[in-house]
């Protein structure tokens, strides 16, 4: 059993929990990911780490409520104990100075981009930050990434409710016309990260991005996170999660990120019947 | 009259009744009909009662020199435990099986005696050879039916002071294991996953295998003082290295089996309901995919499922698919069923339960609909000369494309070496195809490190998997008492 050490919610649905996996946390490296079950009937959910401490002995990540198992994972509080993590796994962030790197974070993938451009900038790039949300309460980790030795930051919301009015394609868009960057690394949901690549390859920017697909062991037993990257078959768990944006068929990963949605809702909405924040 | 003379005297002490052995045909052990056990993930074969298991044992001829020993990849003394349970001696027995093989009750039902122990049995030269496989299985399940005290525990050695490490926890690792810690060795396996067994748990289907004997079987291992720690990833977790220095391991057994599914390379593999076996059998063993959403993990259920491939790990897909719902299953191959590596009672089982065999044919293209798995498109074969395996290898038939209706497609055509393995060890010798190099007893390139099983092998059995792992331990214990008299 590993046991929660930290929760705080981030918003209305969205929560950071830290969970006490000293092995893990040795290990662990930026871009990488862990497997948890909740309990012992609980399906394999991958996380990307958005921090860790190898002294302190605990990791961490942070998620959105959307279905049984994020929705009875916020329910755990500090104390707590959670049935299985199981890490680090994937390939960690390629890390070297290339120069001047951007860094794009959307939504909950804002938490992996931290540890990325925390890792960025301490390999010595002049690292901008780019985080997108759909309005301000989605908005995360700010102060956090504030506080590191950033070239800017940079704020989108959807609706104008914090920073600037729109996506975070229109601030790539202007740093790669003016020629500010030489590399982009985006992290989110799978529709922003095809625009990043495509917005970035126009202006023959390269563009790193980290996948999410639905996986089961983790380990590249069953195939099931299996990719399209420039036509060849890769597994997201052993082959990345990072990939080249470029070369990426993100229609067929938000195709097979849906294949359970039915099964998904089915499952949460039985939960919720029986769930306290529900009566 | 039988062509040898039974000498059952000879063997066992004098005061014992001369065996004669009865000339009835083989027992058949019960199972559930068909159309019933079709519907759900009980187990098919129900096991001998005592009763049957003395008649069958009854037919044993006690050979002098005893054949089926020899035909049996860990040496089981078969004879002898046979003898004892004409005696009604079944503790004895028992303690004859788990002097060679610590998982008697899991090797019963999935062994392939047929061309094992039982084809090298004399009997088999005439007619129907002694059901040695259904006497292991009952052997087994009667001690674990025994109050725990009663149950056989193998002698233990006294305490070497020296610890090993396994990797995986799958057939190779836990007889790696059971034998190391018979050896006085105090034992930590390694498993990926959150529970153990390796394929056992998550890829051999509870019907054929009730994970309650796994579990059970498990258990008697750390009985024995074997530690199991679950969640723990070599080559993610701990390097190979950190093992055999910060962790303080003297010596390390790598089981941690062949790993990455294999895909067809035809267009539309990727589209949803396209499904390693890998990936369908572990939903649904080991994540219980069957119970959802009582358990979380989802699985589709189709109308119509495609399997690819002929082999074990297909039958038991097909036969899985069937029991969640399916209205058809077919099972598509290229050669023709008697190239099928499956077990013939698989096979067997497998037809009866209605799975529709579509032989010599082989997948060109899966089709889709919006994402999502809508046919097969598949090239008719014949079979040409003999290939590098002995069996006459496929031929495409020229325009003789058609199409197969379905919604699932599940792709068992084996498996290959986990990349993992590299980052665990780079230093390890392996071969262009990712498998570990060794000697025959499983010696690496890397002192103290051995290695067994499909890792090493490429896709086995469970019982080849098992012998590797075991003679791979008698080798580790050789090579600790040599280092250490060398000190």
């Amino acid at each position: 059993m590993f046991e929660i050490v930290h929760k705080r919610q981030l918003s209305e649905a969205v929560f950071e929990m830290g969970v006490r996996a000293p092995r893990v946390a040795r290990k662990a490296r930026a871009g990488q990911f862990f497997i948890m079950r909740t309990t012992g009937h609980g399906e394999r959910v991958p996380f990307t780490f958005s921090d860790w401490s190898a002294e302190g002995g605990w990791i961490r990540f942070i998620f959105m409520r959307v279905g049984k198992t994020t929705h009875e994972l916020s329910h755990f509080e500090v104390g707590d104990s959670v049935a299985d993590v199981v890490g680090p796994l994937g390939i960690p962030t390629h890390v070297e100075d290339v120069g001047r790197i951007a860094v794009l974070g959307g939504g909950v993938g804002a938490a992996v981009a931290y540890p990325v451009a925390r890792a960025m900038a301490d390999a010595g790039n002049e690292v901008t930050v780019v985080l997108g949300a759909r309005n301000e309460d989605l908005l995360i980790l700010r102060e956090e990434f504030e506080a590191l030795p950033l070239k800017e930051l940079l704020v989108v919301t959807d609706d104008g409710s914090a920073g600037e009015k729109g996506l975070v394609t229109a601030p790539l868009k202007r740093l790669a016309e003016a020629g500010e960057i030489d590399h982009a690394m985006a992290i989110g949901p799978a529709i922003m990260m095809k625009f990043c690549a495509a917005t970035a390859r126009e202006h023959d920017v390269p563009c790193t991005v980290s996948l999410n697909p639905i996986m089961v062991d983790g380990t590249g037993m069953c195939g099931a996170c299996r990719v399209s990257v420039g036509g060849e078959t890769k597994f997201g768990c052993v082959d990345g999660p990072d990939f080249d944006g470029w070369e990426v068929d993100f229609e067929e990963l938000m195709s097979r990120q849906r294949v359970y949605v039915d099964d998904e809702r089915a499952a949460d909405a039985d939960y919720s019947r029986g769930c306290s924040c529900h009566q | 009259m039988p062509p040898v003379e039974p000498d059952a005297g000879a063997a066992g002490p004098a005061e014992k009744p001369r065996h004669r052995p009865s000339r009835a045909p083989r027992t058949p052990m019960p199972e559930r009909g068909a159309a019933e056990r079709a519907q759900d993930f009980d187990e098919v074969a129900l096991g001998y009662t005592e009763e049957m298991a003395r008649a069958e044992a009854a037919r044993c001829l006690q050979c002098r020199n005893a054949t089926c020993i020899e035909g049996c990849p860990v040496n089981i003394d078969i004879k002898s435990f046979i003898g004892h349970i004409i005696d009604g001696e079944y503790h004895e027995a028992v303690a004859v099986l788990k002097e060679r093989n610590a998982l008697p009750a899991m090797c019963g039902r999935v062994c392939p005696q047929e061309e094992q122990c039982e084809i090298a049995c004399v009997l088999a030269k005439k007619g129907d050879p002694v059901a040695i496989g259904r006497l292991e299985r009952w052997l087994g399940d009667f001690d674990l039916a025994c109050e725990l005290e009663k149950r056989c525990v193998p002698e233990i050695a006294g305490p070497t002071g020296f610890r090993c490490a396994v990797v995986g926890s799958g057939p190779a690792g836990l007889a790696c294991a059971g034998e190391l810690a018979r050896l006085g060795h105090a034992v930590t396996i390694f498993e990926s996953l959150h529970a153990p067994g390796g394929v056992l748990t998550y890829g051999i289907p509870e019907f054929r295998l009730p994970k309650a004997i796994v579990e059970a079987e498990i258990f008697m291992l750390t009985e024995m003082g074997v530690e199991i720690v679950t969640d723990a990833v070599i080559g993610a977790t701990y390097t190979l290295e950190e093992l055999m220095t910060e962790e303080g391991y003297d010596a390390v057994f790598i089981g941690s089996g062949a790993g990455l599914p294999v895909f067809l390379g035809v267009p539309g593999e990727n589209l949803n309901g396209v499904y390693s076996a890998n990936e369908f059998l572990t939903r649904v063993n080991l994540m219980g995919a069957y119970e959802f959403p009582k358990s979380d993990t989802p699985v589709a259920r189709g109308r119509k499922v495609a399997v690819i491939g002929g082999g074990n790990v297909a039958m038991d897909s097909a036969r899985t698919a069937l029991r969640l719902g399916a209205e058809e299953v077919f099972l598509v191959y290229r050669r023709t069923e008697d190239e099928m590596p499956a077990r013939r009672e698989e096979v067997h089982h497998a037809r009866e339960e209605g799975v529709e065999f579509k032989m010599l044919c082989s997948p060109s293209e899966i089709l889709g609909r919006d994402g999502f798995v809508t046919g097969l498109v598949a090239t008719r074969m014949e079979l040409g000369e003999p290939d590098d395996s002995g069996r006459r290898a496929p031929v495409c038939v020229m325009d003789s494309e058609f199409e197969i209706d379905c919604d699932i497609v599940i792709v068992a055509v084996g498996t290959r070496a986990n990349p993992l393995l590299a980052q665990a060890a780079p230093d390890l010798e392996r071969s262009s195809r990712g498998y570990v190099l060794t000697g025959d007893e499983g010696a690496t390139n890397i002192p103290g490190v051995f290695a067994g099983g499909d890792i090493v092998t490429g896709a086995a059995t469970v019982i080849l998997a098992m012998g590797a792992g075991k003679t791979s331990a008698r080798a580790m214990d050789r090579w600790l008492s040599e280092r250490s008299s060398a000190v």
